[in-house]
């Protein structure tokens, strides 16, 4: 019964249920379409309009969050909520805005490549929303426990997504392989996170950075601690398709129709990104740089390893799916570069990248779908010739193309270059501080990124190549793409380039997000030395 | 004020691609269409371009300074007092009094123009020109619009090659505009696509493999450039702006702590300490590259005396940044030099281009050897010797070494070629060598390294017209003969007597003979030379024999003789006299008036950037 809250209960309820606001529109929706199978007049209608209502509403609501508008609560001072299980500030705006606009962008794709057709499209949206909903929750978990949730809620309907396509093999493979390896990697997780709220006796992300920090200044290395650490650290690698842990991403996204492909490699991305990054964030604690000497090796590694791998694994990729999977490991390289500079910096420039790599790789995976709906076929030699008939559409997918490689004025460049320049002056910072390794670390983890931008252009440009250069094969069907569709990836091309263009705004809202970080980490001037 | 200067120069710079848009609209099967509204473009960007000349070449002479100073001499030739002019406010002469006092143009006819763009970064939309860049400029529009003429016979998707084109332009031509450091690498990245698709999609039998080499090599110079471009950018340069820039990032930074403006301005004190300056600024970065050069050379005294800082107390603590050490400048210029000597290109760098050249289509070509490969050398003279001198100064020698490389190293591999554009190709590689040995000769006398630098200028544009159209001619020949085997040539003089004679005094211009514009340039380094080190210039003068060799003993191949095959070959087409007479006219020009016609502005500003380099140091 209401009257037997108190008033603040009360207060802090409707405050609560605000801050949750778009996470319940997606769940309304999610009910709504399960009850709309119900009634047989509907059974044979396409669904996606509802969850596009669905999507687009809480991407509005998020942007007045955002803005301060509406009189939702401000996300200025990061606000916990549902007795502190949740956080809501500004990172986790941010993480909505781009999870519901990728999920809003994905839809209208879907509903021109009718992946789902009107039959099976309420399954498929409901799973959709989901998973969109498991991501929003990971981006404002504030809990161990809340983070495993969410994370086997973003995970679980992924599998399914990726088994979709009944009936074909791979497709079905796919979902096997991912279930299996996500499963193990879920429990690995699992266990670091009841060895870490085992030892310390919460799994409250701010109580867990305090007594980290205490044990850190105490300089003694404790073994559970690290293990914990360490297993937490492998499951979230899981989905960040980091390498070693990212045998599923190739098969999966090869099975998968390249639609989830974008979901997997855009949206799970970004939220595992984001989780990573706030516990990463928090953990750090108040002095990034003793922080840094703790994380950054290990962060380093795996960015320098996984960027590398992604890149040279990729050169003998014939598939386009099994290509951008690699890209992606790739890419989810570079963006760790971005966190093991732990500091404000560096995360704020792993969001900026976020957003840029949401449109460039959404992009190229809606080409690859396009072209599938015409041809059938999502390898390499399919696309010999393609723009003696698809000029517009081959444009744009050399946009996204070059974007993913980084060549400037597009939005790809602009991310890759800011998360440069954060490892750049996280070098020249750990030298004024006094830890030559440190900035040597920072250092080669630069040429890294530097020479892996060389080796991913021959098979980033190689597509190119066999699309304007190569002949197309005699006989080819006609690979038109309809004019709608086409010219929806005419504008995320134009997107990309308008970022590009113009990123100061989207990096300062980078900067936003992160400055409501918990533990307040501002970001580093070069000190001057001595 | 409406900034006219600055118009024009993004007219310059984006009216080819503006045109490049307008042929989205027009039908691909129009091929006559395409190619007029193309050559259209290139017209106009040429035209547009001459008007910035003749404003910049007025400007000059409408500013004379000190009394005894010829009127070009005067302070406005130098691009660091027209732009500290103009962040000073601009001083607007409006009176022959005032101008007499060597006051500087007005904003809008300074040829400087600076707006915010992403201010995050400090990133600017910085466009300037000077003696330096103007003469590249003018090099590229003309080369363009010719090349663009060159372009009839392609007949293969004739709108992407049109766009393509018109898109590289926009990049060349930004490339020698921009000042600031991130623009510029932009632009020069801009360069890369179209290039590889020309390349590729138009080329010969192995243009596959000729295009991805020549990406992969040019990406790989750029990120070693743009390392070097974020190591600039994150040294703290508050020392050496104007104390307003400094003042009013102080005040960003308390607004950013979150301050009202009007608080974080009256408390502006109280955050400068932690309010660092970064800039991408050409030209604010090359004065801290000055100044890093002093204080290595142990003058910090009046480094600190001489700075604009406002805190120099703290500025002593500043001068310790890594851009001040040895080892910094070294590995930057390295890095820098690596980037743009790919480019050039440099021995042992230069692999890709003589596949480059013998796949490129031929109006490609033309541009790759008339502009491309100059934007190396404008790149090291505009951003790796003012931002790095120590390090210029102290690995001299060996540069100049790795342009005498160039220079000889080219000659031969010129002579042992048997296809008459590899032949050519090699030929760019000696002559681009002068470049780089001109611009090495740092010499304790300002004067001979002034002959270098401008000896290394001249070349650059005598090299861009003589290879362009030693170019053409060879593509002439091959839409005649369908084959580049110079052994199988022989008597073309005989059909094709224009075309001969055309070619002789080409090939002649080239080689370096007095009167004609490949001697001028080559005179003038060889001139530098001898006072630097007599050794390397007497193999540099050696090498011209060789050079001689080889473009006789082709010209003796190709046009002399008698040859039954080729006796019905028809003289060269209007069109491809229009191309070729031009190119001719600007090689004997710019050979028997070089001062008129090409020193007497550009020398202003070369000679101000070198007295400002050789004077550091303390005169050792």
């Amino acid at each position: 019964m209401l009257h037997s809250f108190s008033p603040q209960a009360l207060a802090d309820l409707q405050r609560d249920l605000l801050a949750f606001l778009p996470e319940l529109l997606l769940c309304g929706a999610i009910v709504l379409m399960l009850l709309l199978r119900l009634f047989s007049g509907m059974a044979k209608t396409h669904l996606g309009g509802v969850a596009l209502a669905a999507a687009v509403s809480g991407f509005i609501v998020s942007w007045l969050q955002w803005t301060h508008g509406g009189g939702l609560p401000a996300p200025d001072t990061s606000v916990r909520y549902f007795t502190g299980l949740l956080v809501y500030d500004n990172l986790t705006v941010y993480l909505r805005l781009f999870l519901l606009g990728f999920a809003a962008l994905a839809i209208v794709l879907t509903m021109f490549t009718r992946i789902p057709d009107a039959e099976d499209s309420g399954d498929f949206y409901v799973l959709f929303l989901g998973g969109t909903l498991g991501m929003l929750l990971m981006s404002s978990a504030n809990h161990l426990l809340m983070a495993y949730l969410a994370v086997e809620m973003a995970s679980l309907p992924s599998y399914a997504l990726s088994g979709f396509l009944k009936g074909k093999r791979p497709s079905s493979e796919a979902a096997l392989k991912y279930v299996v390896y996500g499963g193990g990697a879920a429990a690995v997780m699992l266990y670091g996170i009841s060895l870490v709220a085992g030892k310390f006796g919460t799994g409250y992300l701010p109580d867990v950075a305090q007594a980290i920090s205490v044990s850190l200044s105490q300089g003694k290395v404790d073994v559970s601690l690290a293990m914990g650490l360490m297993f937490i650290f492998i499951g979230l690698c899981f989905k960040l398709s980091a390498v070693p842990f990212h045998f599923w991403c190739p098969d999966v996204f090869e099975g998968a129709a390249a639609e989830i492909g974008a979901f997997l490699s855009v949206a799970s991305k970004g939220a595992a990104m984001a989780l990573t990054g706030r516990m990463v964030m928090v953990f750090a604690g108040p002095d990034p740089m003793k922080a840094a000497m703790a994380f950054a090796p290990i962060l380093a590694l795996f960015a320098a390893i996984t960027a590398t791998f992604g890149n040279l694994a990729a050169y003998s990729q014939t598939n386009l799916k099994r290509l951008l999977a690699y890209s992606t490991i790739a890419h989810a390289g570079y963006m760790m570069m971005g966190l093991a500079v732990v500091n404000a910096e560096g995360f704020s420039a792993v969001l900026f990248y976020l957003a840029t790599y949401l449109f460039t790789n959404l992009g190229a995976f809606a080409v690859i779908a396009l072209i599938r709906n015409r041809v059938g076929s999502e390898d390499l030699s399919a696309y010999a010739g393609l723009v003696y008939q698809s000029p517009g559409l081959v444009v744009a997918f050399g946009v996204f193309l070059l974007s993913l490689l980084g060549l400037p004025p597009l939005a790809g460049f602009a991310g890759k270059f800011v998360i440069f320049s954060s490892v750049y002056h996280a070098a020249d910072a750990a030298k004024a501080a006094g830890t030559p390794w440190l900035a040597n670390l920072y250092w080669a983890l630069l040429v890294i990124g530097g020479l892996n931008t060389v080796f991913s252009a021959v098979y980033y440009v190689r597509v190119l190549k066999v699309m304007v250069i190569d002949t197309p094969p005699d006989g080819v069907a006609d690979r038109t793409v309809p004019f709608a569709a086409s010219t929806y990836a005419t504008i995320l091309a134009m997107i990309v380039f308008a970022i590009g263009v113009a990123w100061g705004q989207l990096s300062d809202a980078g900067d936003r997000a992160v400055k409501s970080l918990p533990k307040k980490t501002t970001i580093v001037a070069v000190a001057p030395p001595g | 004020m409406l900034e006219t200067d600055l118009w024009q120069m993004t007219a310059v710079t984006f009216l080819p691609t503006l045109f490049a848009l307008l042929l989205v609209f027009i039908p691909s099967s129009s091929k006559e269409m395409l190619r007029w509204v193309t050559l259209i473009g290139t017209a106009v960007t040429l035209s547009v371009s001459l008007i910035v000349f003749v404003g910049y070449y007025t400007m000059l002479e409408g500013s004379p300074s000190q009394p005894g100073v010829m009127p070009l001499h005067s302070k406005s030739a130098l691009l660091e007092a027209r732009v500290d002019a103009a962040d000073a406010g601009g001083e607007v002469h409006t009176t022959p009094e005032q101008r007499g006092k060597g006051l500087m143009p007005p904003p809008s006819g300074d040829f400087v123009s600076r707006s915010k763009w992403i201010p995050r970064f400090n990133i600017e939309y910085f466009l300037g020109m000077d003696g330096i860049s103007l003469p590249l400029v003018l090099l590229t529009t003309v080369i363009s619009f010719l090349s663009m003429l060159a372009s009839w016979g392609i007949e293969k998707h004739v709108k992407g090659y049109c766009m393509l084109f018109l898109i590289l332009e926009t990049g060349m031509l930004g490339c020698f505009l921009a000042l600031d450091f991130f623009l510029f690498y932009i632009f020069w990245e801009v360069m890369l696509l179209p290039m590889y698709f020309l390349i590729g999609v138009w080329g010969g039998p192995r243009r596959e493999y000729a295009a991805i080499k020549f990406f992969l090599y040019t990406l790989l110079g750029s990120v070693f450039i743009l390392i070097a471009l974020l190591a600039f950018y994150f040294t703290d340069v508050r020392d050496f702006v104007r104390p307003e820039m400094a003042k009013s990032k102080a005040v960003e930074m308390g607004v950013r702590q979150g301050l009202s403006a009007g608080e974080a301005e009256k408390q502006w004190q109280k955050f400068a300490k932690d309010a660092p300056v970064h800039t991408f600024d050409l030209v604010t970065l090359s004065k801290v590259g000055r100044a890093a050069m002093e204080i290595l050379s142990g003058n910090e005294e009046q480094v600190i005396k001489d700075a604009p800082s406002v805190d120099k107390e703290g500025m002593k603590e500043r001068l310790k940044q890594p851009f001040f050490t040895k080892g910094f400048q070294i590995t930057m210029f390295l890095l820098l030099f690596v980037g743009f000597a790919i480019k050039v290109p440099v021995f042992p760098f230069h692999t890709w281009l003589p596949d480059a050249h013998v796949e490129a289509p031929t109006p490609i070509s033309m541009i790759l050897a008339g502009v491309l490969l100059k934007l190396g050398g404008y790149g090291i003279i505009r951003i790796a010797y003012p931002i790095c001198p120590w390090a210029a100064h102290y690995l001299a020698y060996g540069l100049a070494v790795f342009g005498v490389i160039n220079i000889v190293y080219g000659a031969f591999a010129a002579m042992a070629q048997t296809d008459f554009k590899k032949l050519v190709a090699y030929s760019s590689v000696s002559h681009m060598g002068y470049v780089i040995l001109g611009i090495a000769v740092w010499s304790s006398h300002s004067q001979y390294w002034e002959w270098g630098m401008n000896g290394a200028m001249f070349q650059m544009i005598a090299h861009g017209v003589t290879s362009a159209a030693m170019f053409f001619l060879v593509g002439v020949i091959y839409d005649r003969a369908h084959h580049r085997d110079l052994n199988n040539f022989r008597g073309l003089m005989e059909p094709m007597p224009l075309y001969g004679g055309i070619s002789f005094l080409i090939f002649f211009a080239a080689l370096g003979l007095p009167g004609m514009c490949g001697f001028i340039g080559e005179a003038f380094v060889v001139l530098a030379c001898w006072n630097y080190d007599k050794v390397l210039a007497v193999i540099t003068a050696g090498a011209v024999i060789i050079t001689a060799a080889y473009v006789l003993w082709t010209v003796q191949r190709v046009y002399l003789g008698t040859n039954d095959k080729y006796k019905d070959y028809q003289d060269m087409s209007v069109r491809e006299i229009i191309i070729a007479v031009p190119l001719l006219i600007m090689a004997i020009a710019l050979g028997l008036f070089p001062h008129q016609l090409l020193l007497s502005w550009m020398q202003p500003s070369v000679n101000g950037l070198v007295e400002s380099l050789s004077r550091l140091g303390g005169g050792h």
